[in-house]
């Protein structure tokens, strides 16, 4: 019942803040703060809570549409919790972040905020295909308007591309939800969209393959890895900040989710054939985009690129599929999830001052803006895998357990943490340092943080600094659900693992 | 045989629809009144509605060798009946100001209802035709409507003939079809075709009969290579005339070819199952890429039309290919989530405009959504679920053609259908995208005209309906689930 409570507060959150827009135009980004932080403190009561033996804290059951086995199934282990508890915190974030800058349409626009923070924890916690699914859509709608409404010069382009690679993706995956629930028809005579139904069916592994494809394509359309990533860059340098904040800390996040909640628990031997060339594509992303980024002038397309070049590490833990592998993919989420958001904040932040996000115009920011490029250096040390923050840990992890599985890839995956050094201390270098020159834009606005601003981040700081210090609170969380996962499909890759 | 009053029981929807056309046009002989003749007409077609539905759990008989009313037939007879009386209701603030005579027109629409409902409730040869025909002449007239008023601005001789023409083409197709089918078997049932004498003329002559019929039907049905009429035909029609196209027309004639070739056996002839398949693949890709060059709202309309047409006949194929109702099922949903996505696209679009003029543009309707939400709400919501996203009624009809298709194993097509959605969401997203641009203030959002309360009533009801039956849809796939079993 909590779940359904959480998503509803976002829901009828989203409807009153369009609403209240009629009283006053700065009614709606209260009620939005109100409903995220509720959300927030409700699932506080998640946080605590005893799991059984199976992981699942909380069930949700019930009939949905009959005639298809369709149920309304909501569930929570700790690994929903925790993007759970990553969703509401940049939730607010975002709100705090959407709170100066979005000041026409306001009501509409937290109204689209909520429903794609409530679509995402829909996907967070639905057991059922159909329902997964069906809230995998309801979070891209909310999220188009917010790129096509509130973007930037080509907003159109960006936020038309946005949603055609997820949705005709999202239709193979939907066609590969149907075929798997009919294959549950043919083998025990009746429809289930049901997760631990769907997990029996076995099928002959050429159609399971088919089958997986499928998922994966969507999976790592969303997440994003090479070849399906051109959308992001664009989107998120057309997005509203809060637009950024919400894509890149928490919409990537279900693309990974679903890839260690669905793809390889439902077709554990496909996976396995397939997981070679899953991490050569994580490779790829890693380095390649790594590489792009370095040549990028603008900046949020440059924090874009590099998305998905961390990115790739949670692809590389996943299909690696041991516990530390796993437990960094998480972290790296988590933590990513933080850094990127701070990063587009600051990008967001630095061209609502001065309307560019050329970094041929920027440089010698330091003195003008102390705080600001304090701040910068920090997310850009953490992103860079600083020891001693989430993202280090998180890789540090992933690459430990793709070790395991495949030597040669791990080795050149690790190269992608250099190449994030030098593009992250080269953006510090050309934006912050050198000579200070104003020719080209307008600095009449170009004011340090307020404290607002230094609010927000000093959260995000101390979330990073908490993860890589002590990661073990929340290693401890998401460790039921991933040696379940692995106890269910962990016989048929262990087999394997030393061949790759 | 009609022996008694209870064997006419059956045919009351008909007859109420019909008892109002007659009724209609002696008040026109009394007394000229606009609002007169479109309450009786809203009323007559309310009543058939209510009966029709409260009918649906005792009825099943064949009425005549002409008709049969069984559940599936009394379904789309309210889905009919309904969606006239939709168009009634909003045709009334459309055609108010027309310099002509306006009330003939309730009595095209009242006539051409009489028409489609003969049509669903059709396993007869002779009843197609004679509701076919029934229901294109009634259109060739709605279509032609505004021709003597000075102000209109649209072209619509041009639209009537053309439909006129090619519509007579394509009855001859059909007809000669039968005329082949007659001359093996003597009799004109659907289900002759499938007790051929074995020393007949062959396998070869059935299959010519066969595609003459489905290539007839297909144009109307306006399916590629026979759609060129659409996109002109929509475009010169006034907006509810089109609508009622688009709409009634389209799934009386579905349910007559669904129903023709699940009796028939048509596609036990494996040159059949072929040609439907490209048919289906030519529609999906033909509609979707043509409405990428449009910039008219109707024609953009039309071209998806032909799409939406293509994905249900991948489920007529799929039919021939699954045990069970599936198929069938998927059909009927689809056609079902059609006809409202449709009546409220067209719907909103005819509430903005009037006889005079048109918004037809998409430019027209920049900034829309600021200026009123409620139109615009329902527009997205009705563009959306045309487009098979979640939370609406257009998703679920996406679900049962996905699931047809891949019980059916027609990788192929599944393949076009994600191509082709995938397109389509293009030009879906323009006409999104446009409405929440920022308005001029100039230009007003909608022409002057008469405004009307129940137009409004209607669209909200629309609405309402394309959200229930997409986050709720179990009680209406019941529903369908019931009477997909009777075909």
């Amino acid at each position: 019942m909590i779940l359904v409570v959480l998503i509803s507060i976002l829901f009828l959150g989203g409807v009153l803040a369009w609403l209240s827009e009629g009283l006053d135009s700065k009614f709606p980004r209260v009620v939005a703060l109100a409903a995220v932080v509720i959300d927030l403190l409700v699932m506080m009561v998640l946080v605590g809570a005893d799991a059984e033996g199976s992981g699942w804290i909380v069930q949700l059951n019930a009939q949905w549409i009959p005639r298809f086995g369709i149920s309304f199934h909501l569930a929570a282990d700790g690994l929903s919790v925790l993007m759970m508890l990553l969703t509401a915190f940049l939730g607010i974030i975002a709100v705090g972040s959407a709170w100066d800058e979005i000041t026409e349409r306001t009501g509409f626009f937290y109204f689209n905020l909520l429903w794609t923070l409530a679509g995402v924890i829909g996907v967070f916690t639905a057991l059922d295909l159909f329902l997964f699914f069906f809230f995998w859509e309801v979070m891209l709608i909310p999220m188009y308007f917010i790129i096509a409404i509130w973007g930037h010069e080509n907003k159109n382009y960006a936020a038309m591309k946005f949603f055609i690679f997820t949705q005709v993706t999202g239709m193979l995956m939907l066609i590969s939800i149907l075929a798997l629930a009919y294959f549950h028809y043919i083998q025990f005579g009746w429809f289930s969209f049901d997760y631990f139904d769907l997990l029996k069916v076995s099928t002959s592994s050429a159609i399971e393959m088919w089958i997986m494809l499928g998922f994966f394509i969507a999976f790592s359309t969303k997440l994003p890895s090479f070849p399906f990533h051109s959308w992001l860059p664009d989107a998120h340098s057309q997005a509203p900040t809060a637009g950024s904040v919400l894509l890149a800390g928490v919409l990537l996040k279900t693309g990974a989710y679903g890839l260690i909640r669905f793809a390889v628990p439902l077709f554990p031997e496909a996976s396995m054939q397939f997981a070679p060339f899953a991490m050569t594509l994580a490779v790829i992303s890693i380095l390649y985009c790594a590489k792009v980024a370095f040549a990028q002038t603008d900046i949020k397309r440059l924090i874009a690129y590099t998305s998905v070049s961390h990115m790739g590490f949670v692809m590389l833990g996943i299909y690696a599929w041991n516990e530390q592998a796993l437990q960094g993919a998480v972290m790296t989420m988590l933590a990513h999830g933080l850094s990127a958001a701070a990063l587009f904040m600051l990008a967001g932040g630095l061209q609502h001052r001065i309307h560019t996000r050329d970094m041929d115009h920027m440089g010698g920011f330091w003195p003008k803006v102390p705080r600001l490029s304090f701040v910068a250096l920090f997310f850009s040390i953490a992103a860079l895998g600083m020891p001693g923050l989430g993202n280090f840990v998180g890789e540090f992890l992933a690459l430990l357990g793709a070790f395991q599985a495949s030597i040669g890839l791990t080795v050149a995956a690790a190269f992608g943490l250099i190449f994030a050094s030098v593009y992250s201390l080269w953006v510090i270098q050309k934006v912050f340092h050198g000579v200070y020159r104003n020719s080209d834009f307008d600095d009449t606005h170009l004011h340090d943080l307020t404290r607002r601003e230094m609010f927000y981040f000093g959260a995000m700081m101390i979330g990073l600094i908490w993860m890589g210090m002590y990661p073990q609170s929340f290693l401890d969380m998401s460790s039921t659900t991933l040696t379940n996962l692995l106890n269910e499909t962990g016989q048929l890759l262990f087999a394997q693992g030393s061949e790759l | 045989m009609i022996t008694s009053f209870n064997d006419l029981l059956p045919l009351m929807p008909l007859l109420i629809v019909t008892a109002t056309s007659v009724i209609a046009m002696l008040m026109i002989g009394i007394r000229r009144s606009y609002i007169t003749t479109g309450s009786i007409t809203i009323t007559g077609l309310l009543a058939a509605t209510l009966v029709a539905v409260s009918m649906m759990d005792w009825t099943n008989q064949q009425v005549t060798p002409l008709l049969i009313i069984d559940q599936y037939s009394l379904l789309f007879t309210v889905v009919v009946c309904a969606s006239a009386m939709v168009l009634a209701v909003l045709s009334f603030p459309y055609f108010f100001e027309l310099d002509d005579q306006r009330e003939e027109y309730f009595l095209l629409l009242t006539v051409a209802t009489i028409g489609a409902i003969v049509m669903v409730s059709s396993n007869h040869f002779v009843s197609t035709v004679l509701g076919l025909e029934t229901l294109s002449m009634s259109l060739y007239g709605m279509i032609a409507y505004p021709l003597h008023s000075a102000k209109s601005a649209k072209f619509p001789l041009e639209a009537a003939v053309k439909y006129l023409v090619l519509s007579a083409a394509a009855s001859g197709f059909i007809l000669f079809g039968m005329a082949l089918i007659y001359a093996q078997t003597g009799t004109l049932s659907f289900a002759s075709v499938t007790e051929l004498p074995a020393a007949g003329l062959g396998d070869s002559y059935t299959i010519i009969a066969l595609l003459m019929v489905v290539s007839g039907m297909a144009f109307k049905l306006s399916l590629a290579p026979f759609h060129m009429w659409t996109p002109d035909v929509y475009e010169g029609a006034p907006l509810p005339a089109t609508a009622y196209l688009a709409t009634i027309g389209k799934a009386a004639m579905f349910v007559v070819l669904l129903r023709f070739v699940q009796i028939s056996e048509a596609l036990s002839f494996d040159s059949m199952v072929t040609v439907l398949t490209l048919i289906a693949a030519a529609s999906m890709l033909a509609g979707n890429l043509l409405a990428l060059l449009q910039d008219n709202l109707k024609r953009i309309l039309a071209y998806s039309s032909i799409a939406h047409m293509g994905y249900l006949l991948l489920a007529l194929v799929a039919g021939h290919h699954v045990t069970g109702t599936i198929a069938v099922e998927a059909i009927t949903f689809y056609l079902i989530a059609y006809v409202i996505m449709s009546l409220g696209a067209f719907g909103v679009a005819s509430v903005i405009s009037s006889s005079e003029k048109e918004f037809d543009s998409i430019k027209e309707y920049r900034g829309l959504f600021w200026r009123n939400p409620l139109l615009a709400t329902t527009f997205i919501a009705m563009l959306l679920s045309l487009a098979g996203i979640p939370l609406t009624i257009g998703f679920i009809g996406k679900f049962y053609i996905f699931l047809s298709g891949i019980e059916a194993g027609l990788w192929v097509l599944l393949g076009v259908l994600v191509l082709g959605s995938g397109i389509g969401l293009y030009y879906y997203l323009r006409i999104i995208y446009r409405m929440f641009m920022p308005e001029k203030h100039s230009q007003p959002y909608r022409v002057g005209g008469v405004e009307s309360v129940s137009s409004y009533g209607v669209l909200a009801i629309l609405l309402f309906l394309l959200l229930l039956f997409g986050v709720y849809p179990a009680p209406i796939m019941s529903i369908v689930a019931t009477a997909s079993a009777y075909i």
